[in-house]
C-alpha cells in the first residue's frame, strides 16, 4: 500500500531572527492508518523539531488540532491520510493570530468570546446545599447539550466570509452558544438583554448566510439552524423595540 | 521579565484546578489558573461516561446513598485509599452534582415510565417513578452496586467543562492559556509561586502566589500507549517533586484498559464486549475462554488486559507498524445494533481506522489508563513537605483510589476533590501572609534560563530528547505495564539508569526558540525518566498484588506487611528515588475483606492492629 506522500507546510516563527512565510515540503512513508496527528509528530521527532502545530486529545474530542487541510478547514487528528491525494497542503487557520507555523491563537480569541456574549447562566437564584435539585425535562437537557458540543475548534470562524472581511464579527461559535443559553430555562436573560449582545452587525446581522461555517463543522453542529432561530427571535425583538418608542 | 501576584495560583485549568480557583474566587482572593491549553481542551473533556454521585432518583439507583458509594469505593480501591478521604468524597458528592446543575450542567433528567436496558447482552425492563420527572439520573458502571453515574449524553466531561470555565468567566478569574510551568518557587519549606514558560513566546514569567494548587491531571504520556491526551506528561509532578522535599504516593499505582485502539491509544468502551464482542489472535481465534473459562471477555480491566499480554507474549499477537496488537470482533452484533448502541465505537472506528465493525475486526491492545499514583497531599489537599503547596485531581494523591480507581470517581473526584480543597486553600489563606524573596525568584529564574540556554546550545550533550523518551516509554512498556515481576522490574531499572544518563545529555536540534515543542520536551524529560524509576522501584519494592499492581512471583493481597502507602522522594544529586511507607489509612470504616470481583487470595493482616483503627458505629 506505501504511498510516499508529500506535506507542503506553512512555516513561519515570529520569535526566530530571519524566518520569512514560506512553505516547505516533506516526504513521508504512509503507514497503516495514518492521521495527520501520526504524520505531523513524525515529521517533527524524525526530521524537523522546530515544527509548531497543536495537539491535544488526538481523539477529536477536544478541537485542538484544527488547521486549513488542503484548502479546508478541518481537525488533522481525524484527517486519515488515505483519504487525501499523495500532495498533502497544510496552512494554519485564518483570521486568527499566529503563534508559529501550523499554530494559532484560538484560546485568547474565543476568551474574548465568553465576555462578550457573557457566557454564563444569569440568575438570582441562590444555590442551597441542602435541597435536592430543580426539576429539567430531559428533553430540555438534551437540547441544550446539543448546543453545547461546540469544542471551539474555530473551523466554523476560519471558513466564514463576515469574519474574514471584519474583526470585530462574533461568529457562528459565539451565536451557537447565545443560542444555548436561550433555550436554558435556568437562564433569566430576555429577548431584550440577547437584543444588547447580538442585535447588530457584529452579531445576528453581520451573516451573509454562505454556510461555510456548518460545512466545516467538525461536530456537525446545526449553526445555520440556530443563525436563523436567533435572526427571527432578534427581528421580532426590533420590531418590538420599534413601536415601543 | 513579567512578574505577577495573586492569591491563589492554580497550574492546570481543568476540571480540579478550575473547581479549586472558582471556590477560592467566590471567597474574594485573587486567583489567577495557568494552562498549557486553552482550558476547554483539557483532559477533563475528553471523559464520556460520567461523575459518580449517590442521587438514588432512578429506578436502578434506588436505595443508595454515601454509604453504599464510600463501600463500592474502598472495595475498589482493594483497601488501598484513605478511608477519611473516601469518606469525605462520597458525602460531598450529590451537592456537589446538584451544584453544577445550578451552574448550568445541563444533567439527563429521569424521564417517568417504562424503558428498556441491556445487561450481558440481555434485554430487562425497568420503571421510573413520576414522581422523580426531571431529578437527575443515572447509569450503571462497572463496580458499583447501584445506578449511580450522573451524566450528560456521551460528553460528561465536556458538558461540565464548559460550565465550569464559564463559572471562570463569570467570577473574573484569569485564566491564562498556552502557559506551562517549569518550576516551583520555594526555599525548601515555603513555596511562594512558578517559574513559567509562555508557550507563545517562549519566554520565561514569574507567577509569585500566597498558595500554589498543582492540578495538571496524571502523567500517562510517559508511557509509550496511553489513552490520556498529549498533555497528560507529569510537568505538574516533575515541578512538584522536583524540589526534593515533595513525594510521589503510590508511584506503582498505574491502571490499564484493555482495548485501547491501534495506532493512537483511543479507548473503545468496555461496552464492546459486555454487550458480546470477542477478542481474537492473530490466527482469528478466541483465547480469552482459555484462560478464563467462566467469564472470558468480561473479566475485569486487569484481568484480561493481563492475559492479553500475556498471548502476545506467546507469540499470538498481530505484528504491525505500530507494535503488537489484538483484535476486537463485534462483527456479529449486527448493524442496527452498532450503529446505535454503539455509535460512539462505529465513528471512532470510521475517523481513526478506516475500519467498518460491522465487516473488519478493530486493532487493539492494552494500553496505560490512568495514574492513581500522584503528588501526595493530606486530606486537605495540602502536599507534603511544603507550605502553601496543594493538589488535586488526577495529579494528586489525595488518596481515595488506592490501588485502583472505579469507572465515574475520577471525573467525580475532580469536582469533589477540587470544591473541598479549595475551600481548605481558603482557610489556608485567611489571614495568612508571606514573603516574596526577590534573590529566591532571580535564583529560581537564572536556573531555568540557564537550562534552557544549555539546552539550546547542546553544552551537556547531544542526546535527542524524543529518543530519549522512547526509550522510556518502551522500557516502561515491557517492565512497568499490567504484568509485573522481580527479573522485568530489575531490567527495567537498569534500562531507566541508562535513559537517565541520556536525559541529562539532550541537547536540542532545532533553535528552541518561541512556541518550541522540543524545548518544551527537552524541560521535562529528566523528570519524566524519574518518574519511571518511581514506579519501577515502588512496584519491584512491593511484593504483593494489589489491585492494578499485579505481580507474577507474589499474586496474593499481602495485608499483613502491605497494606501501605509508598512515598518516593528524589533527593537533590541522586540517582534513585528514596522509598518511605506510611499507613494506607488512619482509620477503617470498613477492614480489609475480600472485594467481591477479580478473584485472588489474601494474606490477613494481624487483627488486633486493624480492630484497634477501627471505627465502631
Amino acid at each position: 500500500m506505501s504511498r510516499q506522500l508529500e506535506f507542503d507546510i506553512f512555516r513561519y516563527n515570529p520569535q526566530e531572527k530571519g524566518s520569512v512565510p514560506h512553505m516547505q515540503t516533506f516526504v513521508l512513508d504512509e503507514t497503516e492508518n495514518m492521521t495527520l496527528f501520526i504524520a505531523l509528530n513524525r515529521l517533527r521527532e524524525e526530521q524537523d523539531p522546530g515544527l509548531i502545530f497543536d495537539f491535544c486529545c488526538r481523539a477529536g474530542i477536544c478541537g485542538a488540532c484544527a488547521m486549513v487541510i488542503n484548502g479546508r478547514p478541518g481537525l488533522a487528528c481525524q484527517t486519515k491520510t488515505i483519504d487525501l491525494p499523495e500532495r498533502i497542503t497544510l496552512l494554519p487557520l485564518p483570521v486568527f493570530k499566529l503563534i508559529g507555523d501550523l499554530s494559532v491563537d484560538t484560546g485568547v480569541w474565543f476568551r474574548e468570546m465568553y465576555q462578550s456574549t457573557e457566557s454564563w447562566v444569569h440568575t438570582t437564584k441562590v444555590f442551597d446545599a441542602n435541597a435536592i435539585e430543580e426539576r429539567m425535562e430531559n428533553e430540555v437537557a438534551e437540547q441544550i447539550y446539543e448546543l453545547e458540543r461546540c469544542i471551539e475548534c474555530g473551523c466554523c470562524v476560519s471558513a466564514c466570509g463576515t469574519a474574514r472581511l471584519r474583526d470585530d464579527f462574533l461568529g457562528a461559535a459565539a451565536l451557537n452558544r447565545v443560542a444555548r443559553f436561550v433555550v436554558d430555562p435556568r437562564d433569566q436573560r430576555t429577548d431584550r438583554d440577547y437584543f444588547e449582545i447580538i442585535g447588530n452587525d457584529e452579531g445576528i446581522f453581520g451573516c451573509m448566510g454562505l454556510l461555510g461555517c456548518e460545512d466545516v463543522c467538525p461536530k456537525g453542529l446545526p449553526l445555520q439552524n440556530q443563525l436563523g432561530f436567533l435572526r427571527r427571535k432578534m427581528g421580532i425583538t426590533a420590531i418590538k423595540e420599534i413601536f415601543r418608542k | 521579565m513579567q512578574t505577577y501576584y495573586s492569591d491563589l495560583l492554580v497550574i492546570g485549568a481543568g476540571l480540579a484546578g478550575e473547581r479549586v480557583a472558582v471556590e477560592a474566587a467566590q471567597d474574594g482572593f485573587d486567583v489567577i489558573c495557568l494552562s498549557i491549553v486553552p482550558a476547554r481542551r483539557s483532559h477533563s473533556s475528553a471523559a464520556q461516561g460520567g461523575m459518580q454521585a449517590a442521587l438514588g432518583n432512578c429506578a436502578k439507583g434506588e436505595g443508595d446513598n454515601v454509604d453504599v458509594h464510600f463501600g463500592d469505593t474502598v472495595r475498589g480501591s482493594d483497601w488501598g485509599c484513605d478511608q477519611e478521604v473516601a469518606r469525605l468524597f462520597a458525602d460531598a458528592a450529590p451537592i456537589e452534582m446538584r451544584r453544577l446543575a445550578h451552574w448550568g450542567v445541563p444533567w439527563n433528567r429521569v424521564v417517568p415510565g417504562k424503558s428498556f436496558y441491556f445487561k450481558g447482552g440481555e434485554k430487562f425492563e425497568k420503571e421510573e417513578k413520576e414522581e422523580k420527572r426531571g431529578l437527575i439520573t443515572a447509569r450503571s458502571f462497572g463496580g458499583t452496586a447501584k445506578w449511580r453515574t450522573c451524566y450528560t449524553s456521551d460528553g460528561t466531561g465536556h458538558a461540565v467543562m464548559c460550565t465550569m470555565d464559564n463559572r471562570c468567566a463569570e467570577l473574573g478569574i484569569n485564566v491564562f492559556d498556552r502557559k506551562e510551568a517549569i518550576s516551583l518557587i520555594h526555599d525548601g519549606d515555603v513555596c511562594t509561586g512558578a517559574v513559567v514558560r509562555c508557550l507563545r513566546t517562549g519566554e520565561l514569567e514569574v507567577y509569585l502566589s500566597k498558595a500554589t494548587a498543582i492540578c495538571t491531571g496524571g502523567f500517562g504520556r510517559i508511557y509509550k500507549a496511553t489513552t490520556n491526551a498529549v498533555i497528560c506528561d507529569g510537568g505538574g509532578h516533575i515541578i512538584a517533586h522536583d524540589t526534593g522535599v515533595v513525594p510521589i504516593g503510590n508511584p506503582e499505582a498505574i491502571q490499564f484498559h484493555p482495548t485501547g485502539i491501534v495506532p493512537t491509544d483511543i479507548l473503545v468502551t468496555e461496552g464492546c464486549r459486555g454487550d458480546g464482542g470477542t477478542l481474537l489472535d492473530v490466527n482469528e481465534e478466541r483465547f480469552m475462554n482459555i484462560y478464563e473459562p467462566e467469564k472470558a471477555e468480561l473479566a475485569s480491566r486487569d484481568v484480561v488486559s493481563r492475559w492479553m499480554t500475556h498471548h502476545m507474549r506467546q507469540g499470538k499477537g498481530v505484528k504491525s507498524a505500530y507494535g503488537e496488537h489484538l483484535w476486537l470482533d463485534i462483527r456479529h452484533l449486527g448493524d442496527k445494533h452498532i450503529s446505535t448502541k454503539l455509535r460512539e465505537v462505529d465513528e471512532i472506528c470510521h475517523h481513526f481506522l478506516n475500519v467498518d465493525p460491522r465487516k473488519q475486526l478493530i486493532p487493539v491492545r492494552p494500553t496505560q489508563h490512568y495514574t492513581m499514583a500522584g503528588v501526595r497531599t493530606d486530606k486537605d489537599g495540602a502536599v507534603y513537605g511544603l507550605k502553601g503547596l496543594f493538589s488535586a485531581g488526577e495529579a494528586a494523591c489525595w488518596d481515595m483510589h488506592g490501588f485502583n480507581r472505579l469507572g465515574g470517581n475520577s471525573l467525580a473526584e475532580t469536582v469533589v476533590a477540587g470544591g473541598i480543597i479549595g475551600r481548605k486553600i481558603s482557610e489556608f489563606l485567611q489571614g495568612y501572609e508571606t514573603d516574596f524573596k526577590t534573590s529566591l525568584v532571580s535564583d529560581a529564574v537564572r536556573k531555568q534560563q540557564d537550562r534552557m540556554e544549555k539546552l539550546a546550545s547542546g553544552a551537556k550533550g547531544k542526546e535527542n530528547v524524543y529518543k530519549v523518551r522512547e526509550e522510556l516509554q518502551n522500557a516502561l512498556m515491557d517492565g512497568c505495564f499490567v504484568f509485573r515481576n522481580d527479573a522485568g522490574l530489575k531490567s527495567c531499572i537498569d534500562t531507566l539508569q541508562g535513559t537517565l544518563e541520556k536525559a541529562r545529555k539532550v541537547g536540542l536540534v532545532s533553535s528552541g526558540a518561541g512556541a518550541n515543542h522540543e524545548m518544551a520536551a527537552a524541560l521535562k524529560i529528566e523528570g519524566q525518566v524519574k518518574l519511571g524509576l518511581c514506579i519501577a522501584k515502588g512496584a519491584l519494592e512491593r511484593t504483593e498484588s494489589r489491585g492494578s499492581h499485579n505481580r507474577e512471583d507474589y499474586t496474593a493481597r499481602n495485608d499483613k506487611e502491605w497494606l501501605n502507602r509508598t512515598l518516593a522522594y528524589w533527593r537533590e544529586g541522586a540517582d534513585m528515588p528514596e522509598l518511605q511507607y506510611e499507613d494506607a489509612t488512619p482509620c477503617y470504616e470498613i477492614p480489609p475483606g475480600d472485594r467481591g470481583y477479580g478473584g485472588g487470595s489474601i494474606i490477613e493482616a494481624d487483627k488486633a492492629g486493624i480492630e484497634a483503627k477501627t471505627i465502631k458505629k
